[in-house]
């Protein structure tokens, strides 16, 4: 029996982000109808239609864009350290046993330190600047990377690496045609973990510091007590996490593809 | 033509071949491995010989150390005693002329089905011109013609064992050495690949060594099938199998392809029993010692 055109639809790939889309639709519609019911308090949660009302003018008045800017340049540079420092040291830890035993205990705990306290000691190192921020991002980010490259490549079938031994591969290339793709996807999860902790810190740093992009403005629009602002400024920030896990799910498919 | 003759059996452990006619020679091969409960032999004493062109099986009930023999062979296992040579050649590690397909899925998930057969020229260093058209001739020979651009997760199980193969083909190995390539597939699945391997046997005289616990596959495709002792795995016995060639799965319902089933059951019966046994005492012990 075939499949009626609604589920058709519905597996689609637009089909799925369009039931998302309509989905978040629907809880904001709720939230409004719970607030002006007077179930939520609207001096603590504003009304949505507020919020998108408030957008436009954070964008005129408060220059929400530039900032924005801001905020995903230092998450950019903060992704770039991680992939470019954790994935190494992942990878490192994989081949050097001595390492991991010495190391794998120290950057579990490490993943779970509150590194966003630590925000005074990165001032001192690095200076009231994007530096600190995207610094703090990037250590808080480092362990899951970390983690779980170590993870990816401790996975790898062996057959896998069978099929490059009965070839006759040399450690270089079992690494970079065997292992690290067979580990991408583990790899990639790792990184989105990884964002999502340089995220949080970063923009709470942002907020910490009084500096920079959409953290700062939260601070600014909060102490005004411009509630809808606040959560409008808010949206921005998860605009900024849905491009990056977009951006890195993208590039995911491209290094991984036949997933 | 299927030969319903009573067919003659060659029961003996003697496998040498004169010098010449010799290929791959495994020479009192035997490994022991440390275990929690001592010393396990895995493989005891094993010699063998195989011509040029030759197909041979290694048949055996789980736990003979069918695998590890694979292992050894294919110089995955460095850590044995006696000798393997490869045309007077020792093998030490991995050998350029043998070529290994495995018994668990092996393709790489993130390339496509070209990309895959391409794999052995590409480390080879051949310009990708080159091994793509080269792939491309092993793709066809294993009947996967249309499915080049396909990835591994669009192919049935039987279908990623070809792509399996024609990789290891397509790296032109003197010897190829294949460890129950299809025992995840279904019977006809199984018996329609035989036929295919077969083809591709005849078709480039490929000097084969399957390692196998099925007997249908092992008489079907075989010049040789020799039967392997229940642990310590040791040569049993060595069957020749007088099928005419070419042949096909066809030969299945011949009165000699029977025979031979049966002359080969015969003696891994009692093999196959002993393991059985054996995993039963063990579980029996296990549980005394709770």
């Amino acid at each position: 029996m075939s499949k009626s055109p609604l589920k058709e639809w519905m597996a689609s790939r637009i089909g799925a982000r369009s039931i998302g889309a309509m989905t978040v639709l629907v809880l904001i519609g709720m939230v409004e109808l719970a607030i002006r019911a007077g179930i939520v308090n609207r001096f603590i949660v504003p009304l949505p239609s507020e919020i998108i009302v408030a957008i436009p003018r954070i964008i005129v008045e408060e220059n929400v864009l530039h900032r924005f800017w801001q905020t995903a340049q230092e998450v950019l540079w903060a992704s770039l350290l991680l992939a470019g420092v954790g994935i190494p040291i992942g990878a490192l830890l994989h081949r050097f046993s001595i390492m991991r035993l010495a190391c794998e205990t120290w950057v579990g705990a490490l993943a779970a330190a509150p590194i966003v306290l630590m925000y005074p000691l990165f001032l001192v190192i690095f200076g009231r600047s994007a530096t600190t921020i995207v610094m703090i991002g990037f250590a808080a980010g480092l362990a899951p990377v970390i983690l779980k490259t170590l993870e990816g490549l401790a996975g790898t079938r062996q057959v896998l690496l069978n099929v490059g031994r009965s070839f006759k591969l040399t450690a270089s290339q079992q690494f970079w045609k065997i292992l690290l793709p067979a580990a991408l996807p583990t790899v990639f999860v790792g990184l989105k973990l990884g964002l999502i902790f340089a995220m949080i810190n970063i923009v709470g740093v942002e907020f910490l510091i009084n500096f920079g992009g959409l953290g700062q403005l939260i601070n600014e629009l909060a102490e005004r007590y411009d509630l809808p602002g606040t959560y409008g400024a808010i949206c921005f920030v998860i605009l900024t996490s849905i491009v990056f896990f977009d951006t890195t799910e993208r590039l995911e498919r491209f290094l991984r593809p036949g997933a | 033509m299927i030969g319903d003759s009573a067919p003659s059996t060659t029961a003996s452990i003697d496998t040498a071949l004169p010098g010449d006619a010799r290929l791959l020679d495994v020479e009192r091969v035997s490994k022991r491995f440390v275990t929690s409960e001592g010393v396990i032999t895995a493989v005891d004493d094993v010699s063998f010989s195989i011509a040029p062109g030759e197909f041979v099986s290694i048949i055996g009930p789980s736990g003979c150390g069918k695998s590890t023999l694979f292992n050894i062979v294919g110089g995955l296992v460095a850590d044995y005693d006696g000798r393997v040579t490869v045309a007077g050649d020792v093998v030490r590690g991995t050998h350029p002329a043998i070529g290994m397909v495995f018994q668990e899925e092996s393709t790489f998930p993130w390339r496509t089905v070209v990309e895959n057969v391409a794999f052995p020229l590409e480390i080879a260093g051949a310009s990708k011109e080159a091994r793509l058209e080269r792939a491309e001739h092993f793709v066809n020979m294993v009947g996967l013609r249309g499915f080049e651009r396909r990835f591994p997760a669009e192919l049935s199980g039987g279908m990623r064992q070809r792509v399996a193969l024609a990789r290891t083909l397509a790296s032109e190995p003197r010897i190829l050495l294949m460890d129950e390539p299809f025992a995840a597939l279904d019977e006809q699945t199984r018996l329609l690949l035989g036929d295919r391997v077969l083809q591709i046997q005849q078709t480039l005289k490929q000097t084969t060594l399957l390692i196998t616990h099925n007997l249908t596959e092992a008489v079907q495709l075989s010049d040789r099938v020799l039967v392997m002792t229940y642990r310590p795995g040791r040569l049993k016995r060595v069957v020749d199998i007088h099928l005419p060639h070419p042949r096909d799965s066809e030969v299945v319902s011949s009165d000699a392809f029977g025979h031979y089933v049966a002359e080969i059951w015969h003696d891994l019966r009692e093999e196959a029993s002993r393991g059985i046994r054996d995993d039963e005492s063990r579980v029996l012990e296990g549980r005394a010692k709770r």
